[in-house]
Protein backbone atom coordinates (compact mmCIF):
# COMPACT_ATOMS: atom_id res chain seq x y z
CA UNK A 1 0.00 0.00 0.00
CA UNK A 2 2.79 2.50 0.76
CA UNK A 3 4.77 1.90 -2.13
CA UNK A 4 1.88 2.20 -4.04
CA UNK A 5 0.91 5.59 -2.82
CA UNK A 6 4.35 6.36 -3.94
CA UNK A 7 4.27 5.25 -7.00
CA UNK A 8 0.61 7.92 -7.51
CA UNK A 9 2.83 10.23 -5.94
CA UNK A 10 5.75 9.79 -8.52
CA UNK A 11 2.55 10.41 -11.16
CA UNK A 12 1.37 13.49 -9.95
CA UNK A 13 5.10 14.76 -9.12
CA UNK A 14 5.87 13.97 -13.27
CA UNK A 15 2.59 15.88 -13.87
CA UNK A 16 4.45 19.09 -12.46
CA UNK A 17 6.99 19.60 -15.03
CA UNK A 18 10.74 18.74 -13.36
CA UNK A 19 11.58 20.81 -16.61
CA UNK A 20 9.36 23.64 -16.46
CA UNK A 21 8.88 24.33 -13.01
CA UNK A 22 5.35 25.29 -13.76
CA UNK A 23 2.17 23.19 -12.70
CA UNK A 24 0.78 21.44 -16.03
CA UNK A 25 -2.64 23.16 -14.98
CA UNK A 26 -1.05 26.44 -15.53
CA UNK A 27 0.56 26.10 -18.86
CA UNK A 28 -1.57 27.57 -21.81
CA UNK A 29 -0.02 26.14 -24.54
CA UNK A 30 0.52 22.77 -25.40
CA UNK A 31 1.98 20.80 -28.90
CA UNK A 32 1.47 17.16 -29.97
CA UNK A 33 4.70 15.55 -30.46
CA UNK A 34 5.85 11.86 -31.44
CA UNK A 35 9.00 10.74 -29.88
CA UNK A 36 10.19 7.40 -31.41
CA UNK A 37 6.64 6.90 -32.89
CA UNK A 38 4.35 7.34 -29.49
CA UNK A 39 2.31 10.12 -29.08
CA UNK A 40 3.12 12.75 -26.14
CA UNK A 41 1.80 16.08 -25.30
CA UNK A 42 4.34 18.70 -23.80
CA UNK A 43 4.17 22.46 -23.25
CA UNK A 44 5.37 24.92 -25.78
CA UNK A 45 8.07 26.68 -25.74
CA UNK A 46 10.38 23.55 -24.30
CA UNK A 47 13.61 22.81 -26.62
CA UNK A 48 13.72 19.07 -28.16
CA UNK A 49 15.31 17.81 -24.99
CA UNK A 50 13.57 19.24 -21.72
CA UNK A 51 9.82 18.17 -24.06
CA UNK A 52 11.60 14.68 -24.00
CA UNK A 53 12.45 14.79 -20.44
CA UNK A 54 9.01 16.20 -19.60
CA UNK A 55 7.55 12.67 -21.14
CA UNK A 56 9.38 10.95 -18.87
CA UNK A 57 12.65 10.29 -20.71
CA UNK A 58 15.68 10.03 -18.74
CA UNK A 59 19.22 11.17 -20.25
CA UNK A 60 21.58 8.73 -19.53
CA UNK A 61 23.61 9.33 -22.47
CA UNK A 62 22.80 11.88 -26.25
CA UNK A 63 23.00 14.98 -23.24
CA UNK A 64 25.74 16.65 -22.65
CA UNK A 65 26.80 20.38 -22.38
CA UNK A 66 22.80 20.98 -23.58
CA UNK A 67 24.18 24.21 -24.78
CA UNK A 68 24.83 23.89 -28.22
CA UNK A 69 28.31 23.11 -27.66
CA UNK A 70 29.01 19.51 -27.09
CA UNK A 71 27.66 17.86 -30.37
CA UNK A 72 25.89 14.98 -28.10
CA UNK A 73 22.25 15.65 -28.52
CA UNK A 74 21.67 14.64 -32.22
CA UNK A 75 18.06 14.64 -33.22
CA UNK A 76 15.90 13.42 -36.76
CA UNK A 77 12.60 14.85 -36.91
CA UNK A 78 10.04 14.70 -39.75
CA UNK A 79 7.12 17.32 -39.54
CA UNK A 80 3.72 15.84 -39.99
CA UNK A 81 2.85 16.46 -43.77
CA UNK A 82 6.36 17.64 -44.96
CA UNK A 83 8.82 14.95 -46.76
CA UNK A 84 11.83 16.92 -45.47
CA UNK A 85 13.33 14.54 -42.70
CA UNK A 86 15.06 17.57 -40.45
CA UNK A 87 18.06 17.43 -38.17
CA UNK A 88 18.83 19.59 -35.04
CA UNK A 89 20.52 19.41 -31.77
CA UNK A 90 17.56 18.44 -29.01
CA UNK A 91 19.13 21.34 -26.83
CA UNK A 92 18.87 24.17 -29.11
CA UNK A 93 15.34 23.33 -31.17
CA UNK A 94 11.96 23.87 -29.75
CA UNK A 95 9.78 21.69 -30.32
CA UNK A 96 6.70 22.04 -32.49
CA UNK A 97 3.24 21.02 -33.47
CA UNK A 98 3.48 17.28 -35.24
CA UNK A 99 7.41 16.79 -34.71
CA UNK A 100 8.22 13.36 -35.28
CA UNK A 101 11.58 12.63 -33.49
CA UNK A 102 14.17 10.12 -32.59
CA UNK A 103 17.71 10.49 -31.13
CA UNK A 104 21.07 9.89 -32.85
CA UNK A 105 23.23 8.81 -29.57
CA UNK A 106 26.08 7.52 -31.81
CA UNK A 107 26.85 7.79 -35.26
CA UNK A 108 29.38 4.59 -35.94
CA UNK A 109 32.24 6.56 -38.11
CA UNK A 110 35.25 4.71 -38.46
CA UNK A 111 38.37 7.13 -37.33
CA UNK A 112 41.82 7.13 -38.80
CA UNK A 113 45.15 6.58 -36.68
CA UNK A 114 47.78 8.41 -37.83
CA UNK A 115 50.76 10.05 -36.13
CA UNK A 116 50.64 14.04 -37.11
CA UNK A 117 53.99 14.51 -37.13
CA UNK A 118 54.68 12.15 -39.68
CA UNK A 119 52.18 12.67 -42.24
CA UNK A 120 53.17 14.11 -45.78
CA UNK A 121 51.03 17.66 -45.81
CA UNK A 122 49.16 16.74 -49.38
CA UNK A 123 46.41 15.79 -50.65
CA UNK A 124 47.16 12.17 -50.58
CA UNK A 125 47.60 12.34 -46.63
CA UNK A 126 43.58 12.76 -46.19
CA UNK A 127 43.03 10.44 -49.42
CA UNK A 128 44.96 7.85 -47.53
CA UNK A 129 43.41 7.85 -44.37
CA UNK A 130 39.81 8.56 -45.55
CA UNK A 131 40.12 7.27 -49.03
CA UNK A 132 35.91 7.19 -49.84
CA UNK A 133 35.79 11.05 -49.55
CA UNK A 134 36.68 10.10 -53.77
CA UNK A 135 33.24 8.34 -53.93
CA UNK A 136 31.35 11.72 -52.58
CA UNK A 137 28.73 12.58 -56.04
CA UNK A 138 27.92 16.18 -54.33
CA UNK A 139 24.42 15.43 -53.57
CA UNK A 140 24.80 18.00 -50.60
CA UNK A 141 22.89 15.67 -48.39
CA UNK A 142 25.72 16.24 -45.76
CA UNK A 143 25.43 20.21 -46.14
CA UNK A 144 21.88 19.72 -45.29
CA UNK A 145 22.08 17.45 -42.59
CA UNK A 146 24.64 19.76 -40.70
CA UNK A 147 22.96 21.61 -37.34
CA UNK A 148 25.82 23.74 -37.38
CA UNK A 149 24.99 24.97 -41.38
CA UNK A 150 28.44 24.40 -41.85
CA UNK A 151 28.77 23.71 -45.44
CA UNK A 152 29.68 19.88 -45.42
CA UNK A 153 30.08 18.99 -48.99
CA UNK A 154 32.07 21.96 -49.68
CA UNK A 155 34.88 20.95 -47.20
CA UNK A 156 34.69 17.48 -48.79
CA UNK A 157 35.69 18.57 -52.42
CA UNK A 158 38.01 20.77 -50.12
CA UNK A 159 39.42 17.99 -48.66
CA UNK A 160 39.60 15.91 -52.40
CA UNK A 161 41.72 18.77 -53.59
CA UNK A 162 44.39 19.02 -51.12
CA UNK A 163 42.86 22.56 -49.45
CA UNK A 164 43.51 22.23 -45.90
CA UNK A 165 42.97 25.87 -45.39
CA UNK A 166 39.73 26.05 -46.83
CA UNK A 167 38.83 22.33 -45.13
CA UNK A 168 40.16 24.00 -41.55
CA UNK A 169 38.20 27.20 -42.21
CA UNK A 170 34.90 25.66 -43.38
CA UNK A 171 34.78 23.07 -41.03
CA UNK A 172 36.08 24.90 -37.91
CA UNK A 173 32.26 24.86 -36.09
CA UNK A 174 31.90 21.12 -36.32
CA UNK A 175 30.79 19.66 -33.10
CA UNK A 176 31.06 16.03 -34.37
CA UNK A 177 27.71 15.62 -33.72
CA UNK A 178 27.37 12.72 -37.09
CA UNK A 179 24.52 13.95 -38.51
CA UNK A 180 26.97 14.28 -42.06
CA UNK A 181 28.26 10.70 -41.71
CA UNK A 182 24.80 9.13 -41.19
CA UNK A 183 22.96 10.88 -44.18
CA UNK A 184 25.58 10.40 -46.27
CA UNK A 185 24.84 8.35 -49.39
CA UNK A 186 28.88 7.74 -49.90
CA UNK A 187 29.36 6.71 -46.33
CA UNK A 188 31.85 9.37 -45.74
CA UNK A 189 32.98 10.31 -42.26
CA UNK A 190 32.97 13.75 -43.27
CA UNK A 191 33.11 15.34 -39.30
CA UNK A 192 36.55 13.17 -38.89
CA UNK A 193 38.64 14.13 -41.81
CA UNK A 194 37.43 17.85 -41.26
CA UNK A 195 39.29 16.99 -37.77
CA UNK A 196 42.19 15.48 -39.84
CA UNK A 197 42.31 18.59 -41.61
CA UNK A 198 42.19 20.70 -39.04
CA UNK A 199 44.79 19.12 -37.43
CA UNK A 200 47.32 19.28 -40.18
CA UNK A 201 46.46 22.69 -41.09
CA UNK A 202 47.01 23.88 -37.52
CA UNK A 203 50.37 21.71 -37.56
CA UNK A 204 52.06 22.55 -41.05
CA UNK A 205 49.65 24.94 -42.94
CA UNK A 206 49.11 28.17 -40.22
CA UNK A 207 52.43 30.24 -39.37
CA UNK A 208 52.77 30.53 -35.74
CA UNK A 209 52.10 33.85 -34.45
CA UNK A 210 54.76 36.10 -33.21
CA UNK A 211 53.36 36.61 -29.63
CA UNK A 212 52.78 32.70 -28.81
CA UNK A 213 56.22 32.71 -29.38
CA UNK A 214 57.08 35.54 -27.19
CA UNK A 215 55.11 33.86 -24.40
CA UNK A 216 56.33 30.63 -25.07
CA UNK A 217 59.82 32.60 -24.11
CA UNK A 218 58.89 34.31 -21.52
CA UNK A 219 57.67 30.94 -19.88
CA UNK A 220 60.67 29.24 -20.74
CA UNK A 221 62.94 31.65 -19.08
CA UNK A 222 60.89 31.09 -15.90
CA UNK A 223 58.76 34.00 -15.41
CA UNK A 224 56.22 32.26 -13.31
CA UNK A 225 58.60 29.22 -11.86
CA UNK A 226 58.65 31.52 -8.35
CA UNK A 227 54.94 31.78 -8.22
CA UNK A 228 54.43 27.88 -8.90
CA UNK A 229 56.95 27.09 -6.41
CA UNK A 230 54.85 29.49 -4.04
CA UNK A 231 51.67 27.22 -4.83
CA UNK A 232 53.10 23.89 -4.47
CA UNK A 233 54.49 24.91 -0.58
CA UNK A 234 51.23 26.46 0.36
CA UNK A 235 48.85 24.54 2.65
CA UNK A 236 44.87 23.44 2.00
CA UNK A 237 44.20 26.49 4.59
CA UNK A 238 46.27 28.44 2.37
CA UNK A 239 44.92 27.17 -1.15
CA UNK A 240 41.40 27.39 0.13
CA UNK A 241 42.20 30.99 1.00
CA UNK A 242 43.32 31.74 -2.34
CA UNK A 243 40.93 29.73 -4.19
CA UNK A 244 38.04 31.89 -2.63
CA UNK A 245 40.17 35.07 -3.56
CA UNK A 246 40.89 34.11 -7.10
CA UNK A 247 40.26 36.52 -10.28
CA UNK A 248 37.52 35.30 -12.01
CA UNK A 249 34.92 36.28 -14.70
CA UNK A 250 31.69 36.46 -14.01
CA UNK A 251 28.98 33.80 -14.35
CA UNK B 1 36.81 37.44 -72.88
CA UNK B 2 36.27 36.65 -69.37
CA UNK B 3 34.72 33.31 -68.67
CA UNK B 4 34.00 31.21 -65.83
CA UNK B 5 36.82 28.49 -65.32
CA UNK B 6 36.21 24.71 -63.74
CA UNK B 7 39.87 23.87 -62.78
CA UNK B 8 39.10 19.91 -61.66
CA UNK B 9 41.03 18.08 -58.58
CA UNK B 10 43.73 17.00 -60.33
CA UNK B 11 44.90 20.73 -61.70
CA UNK B 12 44.95 21.73 -57.85
CA UNK B 13 47.29 18.80 -57.06
CA UNK B 14 49.18 16.39 -59.28
CA UNK B 15 48.95 18.47 -62.49
CA UNK B 16 49.24 22.33 -61.22
CA UNK B 17 51.72 22.59 -64.10
CA UNK B 18 48.85 22.19 -66.55
CA UNK B 19 47.08 25.15 -64.63
CA UNK B 20 49.80 27.64 -64.11
CA UNK B 21 50.80 27.36 -67.65
CA UNK B 22 47.21 27.37 -68.97
CA UNK B 23 46.24 30.58 -66.71
CA UNK B 24 49.22 32.22 -68.23
CA UNK B 25 49.25 31.34 -71.97
CA UNK B 26 45.25 32.12 -71.64
CA UNK B 27 46.28 35.76 -70.16
CA UNK B 28 48.38 36.31 -72.71
CA UNK B 29 45.80 35.56 -75.56
CA UNK B 30 42.80 37.80 -73.62
CA UNK B 31 41.23 34.76 -72.24
CA UNK B 32 40.49 35.32 -68.39
CA UNK B 33 39.62 32.60 -66.69
CA UNK B 34 37.83 33.24 -63.55
CA UNK B 35 37.57 29.96 -61.05
CA UNK B 36 33.93 29.22 -60.29
CA UNK B 37 33.44 29.46 -56.65
CA UNK B 38 32.51 26.52 -54.53
CA UNK B 39 32.98 23.93 -57.65
CA UNK B 40 32.96 20.52 -57.38
CA UNK B 41 34.37 17.33 -58.54
CA UNK B 42 32.57 16.82 -61.52
CA UNK B 43 32.05 13.11 -60.66
CA UNK B 44 35.69 11.98 -62.86
CA UNK B 45 33.34 9.28 -65.42
CA UNK B 46 30.61 10.18 -67.11
CA UNK B 47 27.84 7.56 -66.07
CA UNK B 48 26.85 5.64 -69.16
CA UNK B 49 24.22 3.97 -66.94
CA UNK B 50 20.77 4.75 -68.13
CA UNK B 51 19.12 5.37 -64.89
CA UNK B 52 21.94 6.14 -62.95
CA UNK B 53 20.75 10.36 -62.62
CA UNK B 54 22.86 10.55 -59.29
CA UNK B 55 26.52 10.68 -60.80
CA UNK B 56 25.35 13.49 -63.18
CA UNK B 57 24.68 15.74 -59.62
CA UNK B 58 27.91 16.67 -59.40
CA UNK B 59 28.26 17.76 -63.13
CA UNK B 60 25.12 19.55 -63.24
CA UNK B 61 25.79 21.49 -59.84
CA UNK B 62 28.65 23.14 -61.47
CA UNK B 63 26.94 23.84 -64.28
CA UNK B 64 24.48 26.08 -61.85
CA UNK B 65 27.55 27.90 -60.54
CA UNK B 66 28.51 28.61 -64.36
CA UNK B 67 24.64 29.93 -64.56
CA UNK B 68 24.67 32.45 -61.58
CA UNK B 69 27.91 33.86 -62.72
CA UNK B 70 26.64 34.52 -66.17
CA UNK B 71 23.56 35.99 -63.95
CA UNK B 72 25.51 38.14 -61.34
CA UNK B 73 27.92 39.76 -63.78
CA UNK B 74 31.25 38.22 -62.61
CA UNK B 75 32.27 37.18 -66.02
CA UNK B 76 31.36 38.47 -69.23
CA UNK B 77 30.54 35.91 -71.43
CA UNK B 78 27.06 34.36 -70.94
CA UNK B 79 26.39 30.67 -70.02
CA UNK B 80 29.48 29.25 -71.41
CA UNK B 81 32.41 27.79 -68.90
CA UNK B 82 35.92 26.24 -69.63
CA UNK B 83 37.91 23.41 -68.85
CA UNK B 84 41.59 22.51 -69.30
CA UNK B 85 41.21 18.76 -67.77
CA UNK B 86 40.22 16.51 -70.67
CA UNK B 87 38.18 14.05 -68.48
CA UNK B 88 36.42 17.14 -66.39
CA UNK B 89 35.36 18.38 -69.85
CA UNK B 90 34.16 15.45 -71.10
CA UNK B 91 32.26 14.25 -68.16
CA UNK B 92 30.50 17.82 -67.53
CA UNK B 93 29.80 18.35 -71.75
CA UNK B 94 28.34 15.03 -71.63
CA UNK B 95 26.26 15.85 -68.46
CA UNK B 96 25.12 19.08 -69.77
CA UNK B 97 23.93 17.54 -73.24
CA UNK B 98 22.13 14.75 -71.28
CA UNK B 99 19.94 17.29 -69.30
CA UNK B 100 19.89 19.30 -72.28
CA UNK B 101 18.24 16.60 -73.75
CA UNK B 102 16.31 14.65 -71.19
CA UNK B 103 13.78 17.17 -69.85
CA UNK B 104 12.53 14.41 -67.48
CA UNK B 105 16.22 14.08 -66.38
CA UNK B 106 16.61 17.97 -65.51
CA UNK B 107 13.60 18.07 -63.80
CA UNK B 108 14.08 14.94 -61.55
CA UNK B 109 17.94 16.33 -61.12
CA UNK B 110 16.67 19.55 -60.11
CA UNK B 111 14.03 18.87 -57.66
CA UNK B 112 17.00 16.97 -55.82
CA UNK B 113 19.00 19.57 -55.61
CA UNK B 114 16.06 21.54 -53.64
CA UNK B 115 18.62 23.76 -52.37
CA UNK B 116 19.84 25.01 -55.36
CA UNK B 117 18.90 27.34 -57.94
CA UNK B 118 17.22 25.40 -61.08
CA UNK B 119 19.88 24.84 -64.02
CA UNK B 120 18.57 26.52 -67.06
CA UNK B 121 19.76 23.68 -68.80
CA UNK B 122 21.87 26.04 -71.61
CA UNK B 123 25.48 26.02 -70.49
CA UNK B 124 28.14 25.56 -72.84
CA UNK B 125 30.78 23.24 -71.59
CA UNK B 126 33.99 24.62 -73.49
CA UNK B 127 37.20 23.15 -73.39
CA UNK B 128 40.77 25.74 -73.66
CA UNK B 129 41.49 24.38 -77.02
CA UNK B 130 38.53 25.04 -78.93
CA UNK B 131 38.11 28.48 -77.64
CA UNK B 132 42.02 29.25 -79.07
CA UNK B 133 41.03 27.20 -82.63
CA UNK B 134 37.69 29.21 -82.30
CA UNK B 135 39.72 32.80 -81.69
CA UNK B 136 41.94 31.80 -84.88
CA UNK B 137 45.85 30.10 -84.50
CA UNK B 138 47.08 33.51 -86.29
CA UNK B 139 46.25 35.21 -83.10
CA UNK B 140 48.57 32.61 -81.16
CA UNK B 141 51.36 33.08 -83.69
CA UNK B 142 51.25 36.51 -83.31
CA UNK B 143 51.81 36.19 -79.41
CA UNK B 144 55.04 34.05 -79.90
CA UNK B 145 58.28 35.87 -78.82
CA UNK B 146 60.14 32.89 -79.00
CA UNK B 147 59.41 30.47 -81.79
CA UNK B 148 59.63 26.81 -81.14
CA UNK B 149 62.15 26.28 -83.45
CA UNK B 150 63.80 22.64 -84.51
CA UNK B 151 61.61 20.72 -81.69
CA UNK B 152 59.65 18.04 -82.84
CA UNK B 153 56.58 17.54 -81.20
CA UNK B 154 54.23 14.44 -81.25
CA UNK B 155 50.75 15.74 -80.75
CA UNK B 156 48.58 13.24 -78.57
CA UNK B 157 45.22 13.19 -77.97
CA UNK B 158 44.22 10.29 -76.59
CA UNK B 159 40.08 10.06 -75.60
CA UNK B 160 38.27 12.45 -73.72
CA UNK B 161 38.80 15.47 -75.46
CA UNK B 162 37.75 13.96 -79.07
CA UNK B 163 35.61 10.86 -78.43
CA UNK B 164 32.36 10.12 -79.06
CA UNK B 165 31.88 12.63 -81.87
CA UNK B 166 29.25 14.73 -80.25
CA UNK B 167 31.49 15.65 -77.37
CA UNK B 168 34.85 15.85 -78.81
CA UNK B 169 36.33 18.99 -80.12
CA UNK B 170 38.02 17.54 -83.46
CA UNK B 171 37.58 14.52 -86.04
CA UNK B 172 37.80 11.55 -83.69
CA UNK B 173 39.52 9.46 -86.91
CA UNK B 174 41.95 12.68 -87.52
CA UNK B 175 42.29 15.62 -84.83
CA UNK B 176 44.31 18.20 -86.07
CA UNK B 177 44.05 20.89 -83.20
CA UNK B 178 47.40 20.46 -81.54
CA UNK B 179 49.11 20.42 -84.16
CA UNK B 180 48.05 23.34 -85.54
CA UNK B 181 48.57 25.12 -82.29
CA UNK B 182 52.06 23.80 -81.96
CA UNK B 183 52.79 24.87 -85.60
CA UNK B 184 51.57 28.32 -84.60
CA UNK B 185 54.23 28.06 -81.86
CA UNK B 186 56.73 27.59 -84.05
CA UNK B 187 57.59 23.88 -83.56
CA UNK B 188 57.68 20.68 -85.63
CA UNK B 189 54.88 18.57 -86.15
CA UNK B 190 55.30 14.92 -86.16
CA UNK B 191 52.52 12.86 -86.63
CA UNK B 192 52.07 9.66 -84.47
CA UNK B 193 49.44 7.05 -85.54
CA UNK B 194 49.06 6.50 -82.22
CA UNK B 195 47.56 10.09 -81.17
CA UNK B 196 44.68 9.11 -80.26
CA UNK B 197 45.31 5.01 -78.63
CA UNK B 198 43.78 5.55 -75.17
CA UNK B 199 46.74 5.82 -72.20
CA UNK B 200 44.54 2.86 -70.63
CA UNK B 201 43.15 5.55 -67.90
CA UNK B 202 42.29 4.18 -64.68
CA UNK B 203 43.66 0.62 -65.26
CA UNK B 204 46.65 2.45 -63.91
CA UNK B 205 45.60 1.62 -60.45
CA UNK B 206 44.82 -1.75 -60.42
CA UNK B 207 46.31 -3.13 -63.82
CA UNK B 208 49.88 -1.23 -64.06
CA UNK B 209 50.63 -3.86 -67.43
CA UNK B 210 48.16 -2.92 -69.23
CA UNK B 211 48.84 0.89 -69.11
CA UNK B 212 52.74 0.44 -69.65
CA UNK B 213 52.32 -1.73 -72.50
CA UNK B 214 49.91 1.35 -74.25
CA UNK B 215 51.92 4.15 -73.31
CA UNK B 216 55.45 2.03 -74.50
CA UNK B 217 53.42 1.97 -77.95
CA UNK B 218 52.16 5.43 -77.98
CA UNK B 219 55.79 6.56 -76.68
CA UNK B 220 57.61 4.46 -79.10
CA UNK B 221 55.46 4.87 -81.88
CA UNK B 222 56.21 9.10 -81.86
CA UNK B 223 59.36 8.55 -81.16
CA UNK B 224 59.94 5.54 -84.84
CA UNK B 225 58.29 9.02 -86.22
CA UNK B 226 61.23 11.29 -85.56
CA UNK B 227 59.29 12.75 -82.24
CA UNK B 228 61.36 14.44 -79.54
CA UNK B 229 58.14 15.03 -77.18
CA UNK B 230 54.57 14.43 -76.86
CA UNK B 231 51.98 16.59 -75.55
CA UNK B 232 48.94 16.13 -73.81
CA UNK B 233 45.82 17.75 -72.37
CA UNK B 234 44.52 15.22 -70.03
CA UNK B 235 46.28 15.06 -66.71
CA UNK B 236 45.42 11.13 -66.38
CA UNK B 237 47.18 10.95 -70.02
CA UNK B 238 50.26 12.65 -68.58
CA UNK B 239 50.48 10.48 -65.46
CA UNK B 240 50.39 7.05 -67.72
CA UNK B 241 52.54 8.49 -70.49
CA UNK B 242 55.36 10.14 -68.54
CA UNK B 243 55.40 9.16 -64.87
CA UNK B 244 54.70 5.45 -66.05
CA UNK B 245 58.01 5.84 -68.26
CA UNK B 246 59.51 4.92 -64.62
CA UNK B 247 57.50 1.30 -65.22
CA UNK B 248 58.67 1.14 -69.04
CA UNK B 249 62.15 1.70 -68.67
CA UNK B 250 62.79 -1.86 -66.06
CA UNK B 251 60.53 -3.60 -68.56
CA UNK B 252 61.85 -2.29 -72.37
CA UNK B 253 65.56 -2.02 -71.31
CA UNK B 254 66.33 -0.19 -74.84
CA UNK B 255 63.47 2.49 -73.68
CA UNK B 256 64.54 5.84 -74.12
CA UNK B 257 62.67 8.70 -71.68
CA UNK B 258 60.88 11.06 -73.58
CA UNK B 259 59.45 14.25 -72.12
CA UNK B 260 55.35 14.85 -72.24
CA UNK B 261 54.28 18.11 -72.24
CA UNK B 262 50.86 20.00 -71.46
CA UNK B 263 50.05 21.87 -74.30
CA UNK B 264 50.16 24.86 -72.54
CA UNK B 265 53.34 24.02 -71.18
CA UNK B 266 54.44 25.00 -74.85
CA UNK B 267 52.46 27.97 -75.61
CA UNK B 268 54.12 29.57 -71.92
CA UNK B 269 57.01 28.22 -73.50
CA UNK B 270 57.05 30.56 -77.27
CA UNK B 271 54.99 32.97 -75.56
CA UNK B 272 58.04 33.86 -73.53
CA UNK B 273 56.89 33.44 -70.13
CA UNK B 274 59.15 32.38 -68.29
CA UNK B 275 60.16 29.25 -66.19
CA UNK B 276 57.65 29.92 -63.68
CA UNK B 277 54.55 29.94 -65.84
CA UNK B 278 55.99 26.56 -67.35
CA UNK B 279 56.72 24.88 -64.44
CA UNK B 280 58.98 22.20 -65.68
CA UNK B 281 59.90 21.17 -62.65
CA UNK B 282 56.61 19.33 -62.27
CA UNK B 283 57.12 17.17 -65.20
CA UNK B 284 58.28 13.37 -64.62
CA UNK B 285 60.73 13.61 -67.10
CA UNK B 286 62.62 16.42 -66.63
CA UNK B 287 61.98 18.50 -70.32
CA UNK B 288 64.87 21.33 -69.76
CA UNK B 289 67.32 18.74 -71.09
CA UNK B 290 65.74 18.47 -74.84
CA UNK B 291 65.09 22.49 -74.29
CA UNK B 292 68.08 23.70 -73.44
CA UNK B 293 69.70 21.36 -76.17
CA UNK B 294 67.20 23.31 -78.79
CA UNK B 295 68.04 26.75 -77.01
CA UNK B 296 64.68 27.06 -76.03
CA UNK B 297 65.86 27.84 -72.59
Amino acid sequence: MEDKKDIMQIIADANKSVTTGIDSADIEHWVWIHIMGRAYQVPAGLTIMQAMEYAGYKFITSAGCRAGFCGACATMYRKEGEYKLQTAMACQTRVEDGMFLVQIPFAPAQEATYDITKEPYAASTLLEHYPEIARCVACNTCTKACPQDLEVMDYIQDALRGDYKKVAERSFDCIQCGLCAVRCPAEITQFNVGMLARRMYGRYGMTEPEYAKARLTELDQGKYDKEFKKLLAADVEELKKRYAAREREAD
Amino acid sequence: MKIPYYPGCSLKTSAKNLEVSALAAAEKLGIEMVEMPRWNCCGTVFSLTSDDLMHHVASVRNLVRVQEMSENGSVDTTNKMVTLCSMCFNTMKSAAKRVRENAEDLVKINSFMDTEPDYNGNVQVLHLLEIIRDMGFDKVSAKVTRPLEGLKIAPYYGCMLIRPKEIGIDDPEDPTIGAQLFKALGAEIVDNPFKKVCCGAYHTVHNKDTVIELAHDILTHAQEEGGEAISTSCPLCAFNLDNRQKEIKEKYLKFKEMPVFYFSQLMTLAFGLGEDACMFEANYVDPRPLLKSKNLL
